[in-house]
C-alpha cells in the first residue's frame, strides 16, 4: 500500500470509535483480527489433532473392540446433531451477510436461531451422555462392557479394557467439543447483545465475522467426530 | 532523526516509564514495553527458583554418597528444576521479554496487534506460575520434567495433575504471545518495511511463534489426557489397561523437541543483531540466515522421535528420525557459518553484548555437534540417559539460549531502562559466565561418556573428581548470574543516562528516544533502507577519519 492512500484512509477513518489507537486504519485492524482468529483456529486444529491421532492409533490397534463400542452409541442422534450444526452454520453465514448489508432484524434473528440450534445440539448430546451413563459405559469404577459381540464376528466378545479406551476418548473428544460449543454460545450471547445495541455497521462488524469463523470451526470438528466415533464398521 | 548526536537533556523527557506511576498503571497496562518489564521481573524470579534447585542438585552430587537429601527429595529437585526452567524461564525468556519489547519497535509499530491479549498472556503466565509454586511448596513432583506414563499416571503419589495444569495454563500464555507476534509481523509493519528489510531478530521470532502456535496445543491436550487418566484411572497410556505409553512419548516430544527451538531461535536472532552491530557490517547472507530460521522451525517438527531411540520404536522409523535429525543441523550450521563470515574483516568491538555473542557461537556449536552424536543411533544407545545428554542440552539451553538472552539484555538495556550499565563489570560477568559454564558442563560430557546415568543421587567413587569440578563450576556460574542482576538494578538508579543510540546501531528501535515514549515513535517511520546498513551509518565517521589523517 502506498503512503498516500495510507494517510488518506488514516484521516478518513480517524474518528471511527472502534479504531484502536495503534492501528493506522480500519482495514488494518480488520485484517489483524481476522488473521488472529485464523491462527487461533490453527492452534485448535493441533489441539484436537493430538486427540484424533490418539484415537486413530487405538482404532487401528483395537478395531473390533472399537467397532463394538461404537455400535452402542446412538447414530441417529449423532446424525441429527450433524444436521443441526450444519443448519447453524447456514444461519451464521446469514448473520455475517446481514451485518455486512445492514439488515438489523435479520442479523438478530440469525444470531438467535444459531444459539437455539447450539442449545438443541447440547441437549441431544446430554441425552446421549445420559444413555451412556445408564448403560454403565462411562469409563471408571462402574464401567462394564461384558459379552458384547464384535461386529461381523458374533462368536467373539469385545475386550472391555479396549472398549473403555474408546469410551474415554469418546467422552474427552465430544466433551471438549461441547465445551467449545458452550464457549461459542457465550460468545454469541455477547454478539447478540452488541447487535441489539446497534453496534455493528457495514463498516464495522469484525466481531461477527471472527465469531462466525469460530462457530464454523467448531462445526467442522463435529463433522469429523461424527463419522469417526459413530460410524465404525456399521452395517445392517 | 538524530543518531549518535542525540544530546542528553537535563529535564527528563516523557517516556513509557515515567508517563504514569502506581501499581495499577503497571498491572493494567497494555503497553508492550511495560508488559515486557513485567515478564522480565517474573521470569527472573523463576530463574532464581530454578537455579536454587540446580544448586541443591550440584551440592548433593559433590560426594558419591547420597547424603545431603533423600532419594525422593532428589527426584523432586531435578524435576522441579526442569519444569521451572523449561516452562517458566526458557520458553518465555527472550520472546516474552526482548521480543515483547522489540518486535513492535523493530518493525515501526506503535504496539503489538492485540495489546490486551498480550496482557492476558502475562496473567496466564502468572496464574500458571502461582500454581507451579503452590505445587512446589506443597510437595512437588518426582517424575522428571518429562512426566512419562505410566509412572506419572498410575504410580507416583506426587502432584502431577496440578503441575500439569500449571504448564497447561502457561502454555496458553506462550500460544497467545506467538499468535500476537505473527499477526503483528504480518499486519503492523511500517510503510517501506518489507519482509526482506526486517531485522533477522524478527525472522527468528516469526519462526519461534510458528512453533509456539502449532506445538504448544499438542502438549496441552497431552496434559489433559494425563490428568484425566490419572484422576479417573483410565488406560489411555497405561499398558496394563491396554494403553500405549509410547503414544504419550510421541505426543510429548512432538511439542517438547520443537520447544528447544522456541528457546534457541530467538537467541539466534539476538546474536545476529549483536554481531552485525559490533562487527559494523551487514550480516553475511541475509536471506540464508532468515530462511534458516524458518527451516529450523519446519525441520524441528520432524525429529522428535530421536528422544525415543531406546524406547522400542521400529528400527526403520528410528533410521528416518536419525536422518532428519542430521538435517536440522544444516540450517543451524548455515547460521554459524554466516555469523563467522560476518566477522571476517569486520571492525570488531569487544563490548559485553559481543562477548556473550561470541560465547553463544562457541557453546552453541559444541552443543549442536554433540547433538549429532546423539542423532547417531549407535552412539545414542551408548549415551542415552547419561550425563552426556545433560551436558549436550545444557550447552544448547544455557550455553545457547541463556547466553543470547543475557547478551540481548545488555545490548538493549540502554533502550529499555534509559541508563547505561557499567561496561567493565559487564565484561567481567560475561567472562565469569563463560568460564563457569564450561567448568560446570564440560566434565559432564566426560562423565556421561564414561557411563554416569542421569537422575541418580549417588554415584561410584571414581566419578567424584569430575563431579566436584562441575559443582565448582556451578558456583562460579551462579556468581556470573548474580552480577548482572546487581549492576542492572544499580544502573537503574546510578547508571549514566543513555543516549538514544549508544552503540550507533542500525534498526528502528535505535531511532527513537531511550527509553521510548508510549507509542514508540513521534512520527510513523517510513523505511527506505535495508537492514544492517552499517556501511552507510559509518560512512560519515570514516570520512572524518580521512580528513583528520
Amino acid at each position: 500500500m502506498s503512503d498516500s492512500t495510507l494517510i488518506g484512509l488514516h484521516h478518513q477513518e480517524e474518528h471511527h470509535p472502534e479504531l484502536l489507537h495503534h492501528f493506522a486504519e480500519a482495514q488494518q485492524q480488520r485484517d489483524a483480527a481476522s488473521l488472529g482468529m485464523w491462527i487461533f483456529l490453527g492452534t485448535e486444529v493441533m489441539f484436537f489433532g493430538g486427540l484424533f491421532c490418539a484415537y486413530l492409533i487405538y482404532r487401528r490397534a483395537y478395531f473390533g473392540d472399537f467397532g463394538a463400542a461404537s455400535k452402542s452409541i446412538n447414530a441417529t442422534l449423532g446424525a441429527t446433531n450433524t444436521a443441526v450444526l450444519i443448519c447453524s452454520s447456514l444461519t451464521v453465514v446469514l448473520a455475517v451477510w446481514a451485518a455486512q448489508t445492514a439488515r438489523r432484524s435479520l442479523l438478530l434473528i440469525s444470531l438467535v436461531i444459531t444459539m437455539l440450534l447450539g442449545l438443541v445440539f447440547l441437549g441431544i448430546k446430554a441425552d446421549e451422555y445420559k444413555d451412556k451413563f445408564e448403560e454403565h459405559h462411562v469409563p471408571g469404577a462402574s464401567f462394564s462392557f461384558d459379552h458384547v459381540p464384535i461386529p461381523g464376528h458374533p462368536d467373539q466378545y469385545a475386550n472391555p479394557r479396549h472398549a473403555e479406551i474408546f469410551f474415554a476418548l469418546y467422552f474427552i473428544m465430544t466433551g471438549l467439543h461441547a465445551l467449545h460449543m458452550i464457549i461459542g454460545l457465550g460468545l454469541f450471547a455477547w454478539l447478540l447483545f452488541m447487535a441489539w445495541k446497534g453496534h455493528f455497521t457495514p463498516e464495522y462488524h469484525t466481531p461477527i465475522e471472527i465469531g462466525g469463523l469460530y462457530w464454523h470451526f467448531v462445526d467442522i470438528v463435529w463433522i469429523y467426530l461424527f463419522p469417526l466415533l459413530y460410524l465404525i464398521d456399521r452395517h445392517p | 532523526m538524530s543518531m549518535a548526536t542525540a544530546t542528553i537533556q537535563t529535564v527528563e523527557r516523557e517516556n513509557y516509564l515515567n508517563k504514569e506511576y502506581g501499581v495499577g498503571s503497571w498491572l493494567f497496562t497494555t503497553d508492550h514495553k511495560r508488559i515486557a518489564l513485567l515478564y522480565l521481573i517474573s521470569i527472573t524470579f523463576f530463574f532464581f527458583i530454578g537455579g536454587f534447585f540446580a544448586l541443591l542438585i550440584r551440592l548433593e552430587l559433590l560426594t558419591p554418597a547420597g547424603d545431603l537429601v533423600q532419594a525422593d527429595t532428589y527426584n523432586k529437585l531435578f524435576t522441579m528444576h526442569g519444569m521451572v526452567m523449561v516452562f517458566f524461564f526458557l520458553i518465555p525468556s527472550i520472546p516474552a521479554v526482548l521480543g515483547n519489547f522489540l518486535v513492535p519497535m523493530m518493525i515501526g509499530a506503535k504496539d503489538l496487534a492485540f495489546p490486551r491479549i498480550n496482557l492476558l498472556s502475562w496473567y496466564l503466565y502468572i496464574i500458571g506460575g502461582v500454581m507451579m509454586m503452590h505445587c512446589v511448596l506443597t510437595g512437588g513432583v518426582d517424575t522428571g520434567w518429562t512426566f512419562y506414563t505410566p509412572f506419572s499416571t498410575a504410580f507416583t503419589n506426587t502432584k502431577i495433575v496440578e503441575a500439569g495444569l500449571s504448564i497447561f495454563v502457561a502454555g496458553f500464555s506462550s500460544i497467545l504471545t506467538g499468535l500476537n507476534f505473527v499477526v503483528t509481523i504480518h499486519r503492523m509493519r511500517a510503510p517501506g518495511m518489507t519482509w526482506s528489510r526486517l531485522p533477522l531478530f524478527i525472522w527468528a521470532h516469526y519462526a519461534t511463534s510458528i512453533i509456539q502456535i502449532l506445538g504448544t496445543p499438542v502438549i496441552a491436550i497431552t496434559i489433559v489426557l494425563v490428568a484425566v487418566e490419572r484422576t479417573l484411572h483410565l488406560g489411555i497410556f497405561d499398558p496394563k489397561l491396554g494403553g500405549d505409553p509410547l503414544l504419550f512419548q510421541h505426543l510429548f516430544w512432538f511439542y517438547s523437541h520443537p520447544a528447544v527451538y522456541i528457546m534457541i531461535l530467538p537467541s539466534m536472532g539476538v546474536v545476529t543483531e549483536i554481531i552485525a552491530c559490533f562487527a559494523r557490517k551487514r550480516i553475511f547472507g541475509y536471506s540464508f540466515v532468515a530462511f534458516s530460521s524458518i527451516a529450523i522451525a519446519v525441520f524441528g517438527f520432524l525429529v522428535w522421535a530421536h528422544h525415543m531411540f531406546v524406547a522400542g520404536i521400529s528400527l526403520y522409523s528410528a533410521l528416518i528420525f536419525s536422518l532428519l535429525s542430521y538435517a536440522v543441523a544444516v540450517p543451524s550450521a548455515v547460521k554459524v557459518f554466516n555469523w563467522t563470515a560476518t566477522l571476517y574483516k569486520g571492525s570488531i568491538h569487544y563490548d559485553a553484548p559481543m562477548l556473550y555473542a561470541f560465547g553463544f557461537i562457541g557453546l552453541f556449536t559444541m552443543g549442536g555437534l554433540t547433538g549429532l552424536f546423539l542423532a547417531a543411533l549407535g552412539i545414542d544407545v551408548h549415551v542415552t540417559d547419561t550425563y552426556f545428554v545433560i551436558a549436550h542440552f545444557h550447552y544448547i539451553m544455557v550455553g545457547g539460549a541463556l547466553m543470547g538472552y543475557l547478551g540481548g539484555l545488555h545490548f538493549w538495556w540502554p533502550k529499555i531502562s534509559g541508563r547505561l550499565y557499567p561496561e567493565s563489570w559487564a565484561r567481567l560477568a560475561a567472562l565469569i559466565v563463560f568460564l563457569g559454564f564450561n567448568l560446570t558442563f564440560f566434565p559432564q560430557f566426560v562423565l556421561g561418556y564414561l557411563g554416569m546415568p542421569r537422575r541418580y543421587f549417588h554415584y561410584p567413587q571414581e566419578f567424584q573428581v569430575l563431579n566436584v569440578l562441575s559443582t565448582a563450576g556451578a558456583t562460579v556460574l551462579g556468581v556470573g548470574y548474580l552480577l548482572p542482576m546487581i549492576y542492572f538494578l544499580w544502573s537503574m538508579r546510578y547508571g549514566k543516562p543513555a543516549p538514544d543510540n549508544p552503540w550507533n546501531a542500525a534498526g528502528l528501535e535505535w531511532m527513537t528516544s531511550s527509553p521510548p515514549t508510549t507509542f514508540n515513535f513521534e512520527t510513523e517511520p517510513v523505511v527506505t533502507w535495508e537492514a544492517y546498513n552499517y556501511d552507510e551509518l559509518d560512512k560519515p565517521r570514516r570520512e572524518e577519519v580521512k580528513v583528520v589523517g
